[in-house]
């Protein structure tokens, strides 16, 4: 306790160097906590949207299906029986038949995967009540903004498509685009097009067939038949990885902010030892042990991450609280990440990821007064008196 | 005033590695300091005034012999028992006054009794007392900054005193200060050493301090001269 008064009564008593220290350490907590906060809250905001737009409670897959395998996708596709018929009935799944084709837009040809979703279906947030809404015309078919932007196909228009059936034979027909849907996920956007189940059903001749089954989010049936359940901690691993990579490439940036305060915190415990020698021969001449001595100096090092973290919460609170209500503006080039991200993000401030930060701030700073203050256990009070140590 | 020694030096020496050398400091130190003394060590520099005080106040250890201080051996205390004697029974006052530049005159004072753990109401009464002994008290916001160089050698004086300390070093009180504050000051401490009984021995070389002293010890050389 009283280590800790004489500390801020010195910290305090020094004036603006003290400041200076204090404002690098606590511009380094706010950064901190704000990447931090960014980071978490994109990750939160990529996981609902892809569990929402894409991933729902997981998916149930054929055994030959292969996101990764474009190819293998003419064999990936099965019956749907009896106990999936009840579970779409149930409104548990909805199934997703998926084919390779290409598009023709301006006369240029693209190759994108051909997606059959039941209109009706509520699982996943994909606007394909549009598909029921315009049934009847010629085929009705769906796309995000994205892949509207760079085959630039708009509302209303006609693109022809090219397909395989299941036998291998090429058919094309004249598609009508009736929604471009605006989603944050690009992996249901980019080239792809979403058309009725049954449509792709008769298109390709696999009737009454589906390549993987998206589960309503309290499903917990796992495997049946031939399906294969992938849970959604499996689905999202991709984007746990992006996000893990970008945190720990952020780190480097409030590292080196850290590091640059604590080197300003080392400095000046470095230098008030030798500066202060004739005090610090005082206080053992006045009957301190230089245990305590070297706890004063310590705890005063350490009280500048205190101070910091006072000063960071008076301006860094409101700072990210509003950062927190109006969201971070994000470019759409972070799309080419192939990760969900929003227009905006909001970032999350985890009550543990504050703690942390406050602890490795304080630890750190402590260390770093630790080592300089050390010195004072090896000086000789005598020469202290004197100031005569170099 | 009692006679009764509560510093006892016997065969004291005090020796320095120097290069290859070896430099004496004290040679042979036969003394003893009774409770109530007024006394003073009186030489040139380097005659070994300061470091006999070193030994003293529990700074330093003797090569050779023995300093006793209120019945305990300098050379056989631990860090921590010969930070308490000084805590308790040995105040320091310094040529330099060594006051805490970031404190103010009351926090300075204070600072002795902080050690001690005693409570604020108490340590309040004490340095509030003390600070009216030396003629302080409309200063105790001051900081060091803001006072002459007399009235830091009476805060120092004040420091040294708010504890009731058995002994009071002074080395070279009076070094920094002009001859009305050097008479002052030196007046201030004869008054409390009467007042108190306290112990006080000053290594001086100042004539006008001299006067005052009960008794005086020439050191010369790092020997007393007889």
């Amino acid at each position: 306790m009283l280590s800790l008064k004489l500390a801020f009564r010195n910290l305090i008593g020094a004036g603006l160097r003290t400041w200076l220290n204090v404002s690098v350490l606590s511009v380094a907590f706010v950064v901190m906590v704000f990447y931090n906060g960014m980071l978490d809250g994109w990750n939160r905001q990529a996981h609902d949207d892809t569990i929402n737009w894409e991933v729902g409670g997981g998916q149930l897959w054929h055994p030959l299906y292969d996101p990764f395998d474009l190819l293998g996708l003419q064999e990936a596709h099965g019956v749907i029986e009896n106990q999936a018929k009840k579970l779409i009935g149930q409104k548990q799944i909805t199934p997703v038949l998926v084919t390779q084709g290409s598009i023709f837009p301006h006369g240029r040809m693209q190759n994108i995967l051909l997606k059959g979703v039941q209109p009706e279906q509520e699982i996943i947030g994909l606007p394909t009540s549009n598909l029921v809404s315009h049934a009847g015309q010629e085929i009705p078919a769906m796309i995000g903004k994205r892949m509207a932007l760079f085959t630039n196909l708009k509302k209303g228009d006609n693109v022809l498509v090219r397909w395989r059936d299941k036998n291998g034979t090429f058919d094309a027909r004249e598609f009508n685009i009736v929604e471009i849907f605006n989603s944050n996920v690009p992996t249901v956007d980019n080239g792809q097009i979403y058309l009725p189940l049954n449509t792709l059903q008769e298109m390709t001749g696999m009737i009454d067939e589906a390549t993987l089954f998206v589960a309503a989010t309290n499903y917990t049936g796992g495997n049946f038949d031939e399906w294969q359940f992938k849970s959604p901690k499996y689905l999202l691993k991709e984007i746990d990885e992006i996000i893990k990579s970008k945190k720990a490439g952020s780190a480097v940036i409030y590292i080196l902010l850290l590091s640059i305060a604590l080197l300003a915190i080392f400095d000046t415990q470095v230098l008030s030892i030798f500066r202060r020698q004739r005090e610090i021969g005082t206080y053992i001449a006045m009957g301190m042990t230089r245990s305590q001595v070297v706890r004063i100096f310590t705890v005063e090092g350490a009280a500048h991450s205190l101070l910091a973290l006072g000063l960071a919460a008076i301006y860094g609170t409101p700072l990210l609280y509003l950062l927190q209500k109006n969201g971070i503006p994000i470019s759409q080039t972070f799309d080419s990440l192939g990760v969900s991200i929003a227009s905006k993000i909001i970032p999350v401030y985890a009550f543990a990821m504050i703690v942390l930060s406050i602890l490795l701030v304080v630890v750190s700073a402590t260390i770093v007064s630790y080592f300089p203050a050390r010195k004072i256990a090896r000086m000789k009070p005598t020469d202290a008196l004197k100031g005569k140590i170099q | 005033m009692e006679n009764s020694a509560i510093i006892k030096l016997t065969n004291l020496y005090k020796r320095y590695t120097v290069g290859n050398g070896e430099f004496i400091a004290l040679k042979n130190i036969n003394l003893s300091f009774g409770k109530g003394e007024f006394a003073g060590l009186v030489g040139p520099s380097g005659s070994g005034k300061t470091t006999l005080l070193n030994i003293i106040g529990s700074l330093d250890i003797p090569s050779d012999g023995t300093a006793e201080v209120m019945g305990q051996s300098v050379s056989a205390l631990t860090a921590k028992q010969s930070a308490w004697l000084r805590n308790y029974h040995i105040g320091f006052i310094f040529q330099t006054y060594n006051l805490l530049p970031v404190y103010n005159v009351f926090e300075n004072v204070e600072f002795a009794l902080l050690l001690q753990k005693m409570s604020a109401t108490d340590r309040r009464k004490s340095v509030m007392e003390t600070l009216e002994w030396v003629g302080l008290t409309d200063k105790a916001k001051s900081k060091p900054s803001q006072l002459s160089g007399g009235e830091c050698q009476r805060v120092a004086i004040a420091r040294a005193m708010v504890k009731r300390p058995s002994i009071v070093l002074a080395d070279e009180p009076s070094a920094n200060l002009d001859s009305a504050n050097s008479h002052h000051i030196v007046q201030t401490m004869k008054k409390l050493n009467q007042e108190l009984n306290t112990t006080f021995i000053f290594a001086t070389h100042d004539e006008k301090v001299m006067q005052h002293l009960d008794r005086i010890i020439r050191l010369k050389d790092g020997e007393v001269e007889q």
